[in-house]
């Protein structure tokens, strides 16, 4: 079980406010580019989306926006069982191994991606312990969908 | 992943940007490591105040930043351009390599905010490799 703070709680919560709306699922997408484009191995997964070659092209590709709609989410079903993430999170779990057989180590591509899209967003507002609460909650959400892996 | 040409124009373009920030930019990223992952507090024992934006945090924050900044003069040869560094943090520091990681996406976090039209997904990833490399050559000593 993950014990959270309330200041903890609260910075989830108000990152997720700020995401939450349709900003939120473009903020995704943008999120997507740095993670393709940085860790470019990361296509893999999505040789059925078409052409991802450069930042334009993945910008206005729609089906990285639908996946980001999807994705962003999952992310919102964490935010609101924070106190029950692993168990949620199952069937997600069993579904990134079994069936789209993606490589836990790439959550924490993202994760790490989509931090440094989220401080870009918020500016100044991103402080060290804003920082330290959102990676700590990104920490458990990939636990909890490598959790099931075998 | 080795660093192109085109990997070192981008990191020598925008190391000239941010170069005249970096005591704040060292500063906020070693802050943040020291905030987000306490392990590394165990490194820094001996100061007196380790809390963010202390005199001591941003002393060394500009010393390590100072040291990328060395790393980026010798872009082409950063293993022996580091030696001597990486003596350093190998025989006197000991600083567990994997620390490394850590502070440079500390530091990619501190470039996102403090420059959001520069650090575009291009200059992230040659920052990226760029970072990955040093802390190579930053090893090299180890063993």
């Amino acid at each position: 079980m993950v014990a959270w703070t309330d200041a903890e709680r609260k910075a989830i919560q108000d990152i997720w406010g700020k995401l939450k709306p349709a900003a939120g699922q473009k903020l995704f997408t943008i999120a997507r580019i740095p993670c393709l484009i940085v860790y470019p191995w990361t296509q893999r997964y999505f040789s059925s989306f078409g052409s991802l070659s450069d930042a334009a092209a993945i910008k206005s590709n729609k089906k990285v926006a639908a996946h980001g709609e999807v994705v962003l989410k999952g992310l919102g079903l964490a935010v609101k069982n924070m106190d029950n993430i692993k168990a949620t999170y199952a069937p997600l779990s069993v579904l990134h191994s079994e069936k789209l057989h993606v490589d836990p180590d790439n959550f924490r591509l993202l994760g790490d991606c989509f931090t440094i899209v989220v401080a870009a967003h918020l500016g100044r507002a991103f402080t060290a312990d804003i920082q330290a609460a959102w990676q700590k909650f990104v920490a458990v959400v990939i636990a909890a969908l490598a959790k099931q892996y075998h | 992943m080795s660093l192109t040409a085109k990997d070192k124009e981008v990191v020598k373009g925008f190391w000239a940007k941010i170069a005249p920030k970096i005591e704040d930019i060292g500063e906020d990223a070693l802050s943040r490591m020291l905030v987000g992952y306490p392990q590394t507090k165990t490194y820094f024992s001996h100061w007196k105040d380790l809390s963010p934006g202390s005199a001591e945090v941003r002393k060394h924050g500009k010393v390590v930043l100072s040291g990328v900044g060395e790393a980026v003069k010798t872009i082409d040869d950063l293993t022996n351009g580091l030696l001597r560094l990486s003596e350093l943090h190998a025989f006197q520091l000991r600083v567990d390599p994997a620390n490394f990681k850590i502070l440079s996406h500390c530091l990619l976090v501190v470039l996102a905010i403090k420059f959001p039209d520069d650090f575009t997904p291009e200059v992230h990833v040659s920052m990226d490799k760029f970072l990955g490399a040093v802390a190579l050559a930053l090893s090299e000593k180890y063993r």
